[in-house]
C-alpha cells in the first residue's frame, strides 16, 4: 500500500512542479537556518568533559559585605579569595581539588634573534589534571609538595612544545617564563575543552584554542604573575600582595564521586561559610556548589547573539512550515474530485489521509536534503564569522540525522490539516460536479 | 469595487485565509523585531568616539620590567617622535575601542556614599589632549602644570575634563565646573566639558553609559607606561604605525608588542564592531528570506485560487466585468487579507518585543515601527499577487460557456 501512495504522491508532485519546488525551498530554507544555528548552539552549550562533568564540582561562598544582600536571593561570589581557596584545599574534602587562576605569562624562545611572545597560563594545584582528565603526550604533571615548595616547573601544551621544541619530547628542559627559568615536567596532548569551563569569571576565553602553559600557583605568584580577573570587596592599597588582601581571584574546583560524598562537601562548605562568619570573616552565609554544566549555565556561557540566532531560525521555520500547509492544503484542494473518486471505489479516509501524509513526507524529506546543503553553507558562513568558536561550527553525524527528524516532523505538522481535509470530503458532490 | 462580495468569498476559504494571514502575522513580528535589532547595532556601531580617529594610532607594549617604565616610557617616546611623518607621541592609558584599563566607579561625595556610575578614566600625559582632538564645549583643556605624578592608577588630587553625557548624568541642569567627585579616596574637581569621548570597551551598562569618560591628565611614569598614542596625517598613519613597531624591536627590544592592541584607532573600531557589523548582516539576510518565503505562499495560494474560480471569472467578464475588474478583485482580496494578517501581527511583534526585553538588553520597541512593517508587507502582498492576478485577468469570457 506504502509504495502505491509513494507512486501517488510522487505522480501528485510531478504535475505542478512551481508548487512542489516552492514548498521545497521554503522547508528547505527553514530547517537549513534551523540546522545552522543549532549545531552552534549546541556545540557552544556542550558538554566540554562528558566522562566526568557529573562528578566535578564548583563551590562558592561569599566574603562580600552585607550591604545588597537579600536573604535566599543573592547568588554567592563566583570566585574566592586566595585564603578560602587555600583552607577548602587544604582541607582535602574532596577527592581531588584544584585551585585556579588564568593569566598571561611571557615566554622567552631559546633560538636566538627571536621575540618574546605571551601565552595564556593556567596557575594552578597538582591535581589540576588528572581531576579534568587532561591527557599527556610525555611526562607528567607536578606533585603536591611541588604546590608547597613553588617548585619551578610546569607543564605545557602540545602547540607550545611544537613551537618551542619542535614537537620533540622536552621532558626536563628549561624554558623562560616571565624571565624565570621552569622546567617542564609534562607536555600534553592537545588539549581544550569546549566551553573552557574553568575559565569562566577568571578572565579567560569560553572557547577557542586551549590554554598553552601550566604551573603550580605559589610558583606563579612566586614571579608575580598577575590573575586575569580580579574582585575586590573592600578598598585595597596594596595590589602586589593580593594573597592577603580583600579580593577574589582564585576559582576552586572539586571531585566528589558519589551522593554521600558531595551531601557532605556541601555540609562542609555551610559549616566553613557559618564559621567564617561567627569569625567576622564573613558576613554572608550563602553557599552554591553547582556541578560542571549548572555552573556552565549559571555563567550564561553561550553568548546572546547565538541565542538570539537559533530563536530567530525558529520563528524563520515556524513561518515555513504555515506557509507550507498553505500550499499543501491548495494542492490537496485541488484534487478533490480525484479523491471523490478514489473515496467512491472504496478507499478509506485513513487511506485517503495516509496518502497525503506521504506525499508531505516527501516534500519533507526533499526539503531535508535541500535543507542540509543550506545548513552546511550557513556553518560555511559560521567559520568566517569572527567569533572565538568560528572553527569548530561544523555539522556531526548526530546532526545530520537531526537534520532529518526535524525536516519529516516539520512536513507531517504541515501535513496534518490538508491531509485532514482531503479525508474528510464528502465523495458525492465531488463526483457531481464533474 | 465592492468590499463586500470579496468578504464573503473569503469567508467560504475560512482556512487558507487563515493560513496566509498567520503567516503574514509571524512575518511582521518577526520583521519589526529584526528591524529594531538591526537599527540598535548600527546605532551602536556608529558610536561617536569624540576624538580624530582618522589621525590617531596606538602602540601597546607589555612584558617589560615595571622598574624600568619610567625608562621605557623615554626610550619610546623619544624612539618614535624619530619617525617622519609623526606629529605627536604621547603616553596614555587607554584608547577608544581599544582594551580599557582605567574603568572604575565613582562617587558624589567623599564618604563613599552617594554612587555616581561606572565611569572610565582616561589618563594620559602631556599632548595627549591635543593629539586626541577632544572638542572643550565649556570651560578649558587641561593646563601643562594639571599633568601630576601618578602614586596609583589616577592622581589622589586631579583636576579632570568630563564629557557632555556624564556631565549631564551627575549634576543634571547644573552647570558641572568646578563640581567635585570621589573615587575611593581619589578626588577629582570638573575644570572641563567635552563634547564625547567614548568608553574604551563600549557600553557594560547600557547604551546610555558609553559616553561616561573622564580625561584625567597626568605625568608619564612607573603607573602610566606601555601604551603611547601617535598622531600622524591621516594619509601617512598606516606608514607611521608599521615604521612605529619596527621601532621599537629597537628601542624596546625588552617590552613585547601587543600586535592586537597596537592599531590605528579606525581598525581597533572596526574590529570592535565586527560582530556587530556580522549579526546585522545576519538579520537582514533572515529578513530578506523571510520576505521571500511569505512572498512565495501568496504567489502559491494566490494562484490556486485563480486556477480554481477560473470558470466563476468566465462568467463575470461574460456578464459585463472588465479585466480591471478581475485584477482589482484579487488585488482587494488581498489587501483584505494582509490587512487582517498585520492587525495580528502587531499584537505578536509587541509580544515577541517584550520576550526580547526579558532576554536581552533591548528597549521597547517604537511604535513607529509598525506602520513601517505593514507598509512593506502591504507592497510584498500586492507584488506577490500581481502575476495570478493578471493571469486571472486575462481569462477569456468564453470560458463560461464551456463546460470543465
Amino acid at each position: 500500500m506504502f509504495a502505491y501512495y509513494l507512486d501517488l504522491a510522487l505522480r501528485s508532485l510531478k504535475r505542478n512542479k512551481v508548487l512542489t519546488t516552492l514548498m521545497i525551498l521554503a522547508l528547505a530554507l527553514g530547517i537549513g537556518a534551523t540546522i545552522t544555528t543549532l549545531t552552534v548552539l549546541r556545540l557552544l552549550s556542550g558538554d566540554p568533559l562528558p566522562q566526568k562533568s557529573a562528578q566535578l564540582f564548583y563551590p562558592q561562598i561569599d566574603p562580600n559585605p552585607k550591604d545588597g544582600y537579600v536573604a535566599g536571593e543573592t547568588k554567592p561570589a563566583p570566585t574566592m579569595t586566595y585564603p578560602d581557596a587555600m583552607n577548602l584545599l587544604h582541607a582535602r574534602r574532596a577527592t581531588r581539588q584544584a585551585a585556579i587562576v588564568l593569566s598571561q605569562a611571557k615566554v622567552m624562545p631559546l633560538q636566538a634573534n627571536s621575540h618574546p611572545f605571551f601565552s595564556d597560563t593556567v596557575m594552578t594545584t597538582a591535581d589540576f589534571f588528572a581531576m579534568f582528565d587532561a591527557p599527556f603526550q610525555f611526562g607528567g604533571g607536578w606533585n603536591a609538595n611541588d604546590d608547597e615548595g613553588a617548585a619551578q616547573e610546569v607543564v605545557i601544551a602540545s602547540f607550545l612544545n611544537d613551537k618551542l621544541f619542535g614537537g620533540t619530547n622536552s621532558v626536563g628542559k628549561v624554558i623562560r617564563i616571565n624571565d624565570h627559568d621552569f622546567r617542564i615536567t609534562g607536555v600534553l596532548k592537545p588539549w581544550a575543552p569546549q566551553p573552557r569551563f574553568y575559565s569562566q569569571d577568571l578572565g579567560g576565553r569560553s572557547y577557542g584554542d586551549g590554554d598553552a602553559v601550566f604551573l603550580p600557583l605559589k610558583s606563579g605568584r612566586a614571579i608575580k604573575m598577575g590573575p586575569g580577573d580580579i574582585e575586590c570587596y573592600a578598598a585595597v592599597s596594596d595590589m602586589d600582595h593580593l594573597e592577603a588582601a580583600p579580593c577574589m581571584w582564585v576559582g576552586v574546583w572539586v571531585e566528589l564521586g558519589d551522593a554521600a560524598s558531595i551531601a557532605s562537601f556541601k555540609e562542609y562548605l555551610a559549616n566553613y561559610a557559618k564559621q567564617q562568619v561567627s569569625l567576622s570573616r564573613f558576613q554572608r552565609s550563602e553557599t552554591s556548589l553547582l556541578d560542571l554544566m549548572g555552573w556552565l549555565r549559571d555563567q550564561q556561557v553561550v553568548p546572546d547573539d547565538v541565542r538570539l540566532q537559533a530563536g530567530l531560525a525558529f520563528g524563520f521555520l515556524l513561518i515555513c512550515v504555515v506557509n507550507t500547509v498553505g500550499l499543501l492544503l491548495a494542492k490537496c484542494l485541488r484534487r478533490s474530485r480525484e479523491i471523490g473518486v478514489r473515496r467512491a471505489l472504496g478507499a478509506t479516509r485513513s487511506a485517503i489521509f495516509a496518502q497525503f501524509m506521504v506525499e508531505a513526507a516527501i516534500v519533507g524529506m526533499a526539503g531535508g536534503v535541500l535543507g542540509l546543503v543550506f545548513a552546511e553553507l550557513g556553518l560555511l558562513g559560521i567559520r568566517h564569522q569572527p567569533a572565538e568558536y568560528a572553527s569548530l561550527a561544523h555539522l556531526d553525524l548526530a546532526m545530520f540525522l537531526f537534520t532529518f527528524v526535524v525536516a519529516l516532523v516539520a512536513s507531517l505538522i504541515a501535513g496534518i490539516l490538508p491531509a485532514w481535509r482531503a479525508c474528510v470530503l464528502a465523495p458525492a458532490p465531488q463526483l457531481k460536479a464533474a | 469595487m465592492q468590499i463586500q462580495p470579496v468578504l464573503s468569498a473569503l469567508r467560504r476559504h475560512r482556512l487558507a485565509t487563515l493560513l496566509i494571514a498567520l503567516e503574514i502575522a509571524l512575518a511582521c513580528a518577526v520583521l519589526c523585531n529584526a528591524c529594531f535589532l538591526i537599527a540598535n547595532r548600527v546605532g551602536l556601531m556608529h558610536v561617536d568616539s569624540g576624538v580624530d580617529e582618522r589621525s590617531l594610532a596606538t602602540i601597546s607594549l607589555t612584558g617589560y620590567d615595571d622598574a624600568k617604565s619610567t625608562d621605557l616610557n623615554a626610550r619610546v617616546t623619544s624612539g618614535l617622535r624619530a619617525i617622519p611623518g609623526v606629529q605627536s607621541v604621547s603616553v596614555i592609558n587607554q584608547v577608544p575601542f581599544g582594551e580599557h584599563a582605567g574603568t572604575a566607579g565613582i562617587t558624589l561625595d567623599s564618604a563613599g556614599k552617594q554612587f555616581g556610575g561606572v565611569v572610565d578614566f582616561y589618563v594620559a600625559g602631556p599632548e595627549s589632549f591635543k593629539a586626541l582632538g577632544l572638542q572643550v564645549v565649556e570651560g578649558r583643556a587641561p593646563s601643562s602644570d594639571e599633568y601630576q605624578p601618578l602614586q596609583q592608577f589616577v592622581p589622589s588630587n586631579a583636576n579632570v575634563l568630563v564629557t557632555r553625557t556624564l556631565a549631564d548624568h551627575l549634576w543634571p541642569g547644573v552647570d558641572a565646573l568646578g563640581k567635585e567627585f570621589w573615587c575611593d579616596k581619589f578626588h577629582f574637581r570638573v575644570v572641563g566639558v567635552v563634547a564625547n569621548l567614548a568608553k574604551a570597551e563600549g557600553s557594560e551598562g547600557g547604551p546610555s553609559t558609553i559616553q561616561w569618560s573622564v580625561f584625567t591628565p597626568a605625568q608619564p611614569g612607573p603607573n602610566l607606561s606601555g601604551r603611547y598614542l601617535l598622531r600622524a596625517d591621516p594619509s601617512q598613519l598606516w606608514r607611521v604605525l608599521r615604521d612605529a613597531r619596527a621601532a621599537i624591536a629597537t628601542v624596546a627590544p625588552d617590552a613585547v608588542v601587543d600586535q592586537l592592541q597596537s592599531q590605528t584607532i579606525t581598525d581597533l573600531r572596526e574590529r570592535h564592531f565586527r560582530q556587530d557589523r556580522v549579526m546585522a548582516g545576519m538579520l537582514i539576510g533572515v529578513i530578506v528570506a523571510l520576505l521571500l518565503v511569505t512572498a512565495l505562499g501568496i504567489v502559491g495560494l494566490a494562484s490556486f485560487w485563480v486556477a480554481q474560480r477560473r470558470r466563476q471569472i468566465g462568467i463575470r467578464r461574460a456578464i459585463g466585468a472588465t479585466r480591471g475588474d478581475i485584477l482589482h478583485y484579487f488585488q482587494i482580496e488581498n489587501f483584505l487579507i494582509v490587512t487582517f494578517g498585520i492587525v495580528l501581527g502587531m499584537v505578536l511583534a509587541y509580544a515577541l518585543n517584550l520576550l526580547l526585553m526579558t532576554q536581552y538588553e533591548l528597549p521597547r520597541l517604537p511604535l513607529y515601527y509598525l506602520p513601517i512593517g505593514a507598509l512593506i508587507l502591504w507592497g510584498l502582498g500586492q507584488l506577490a499577487v500581481l502575476g495570478p492576478a493578471m493571469r486571472a485577468a486575462a481569462v477569456p469570457p468564453v470560458v463560461a460557456t464551456r463546460s470543465v
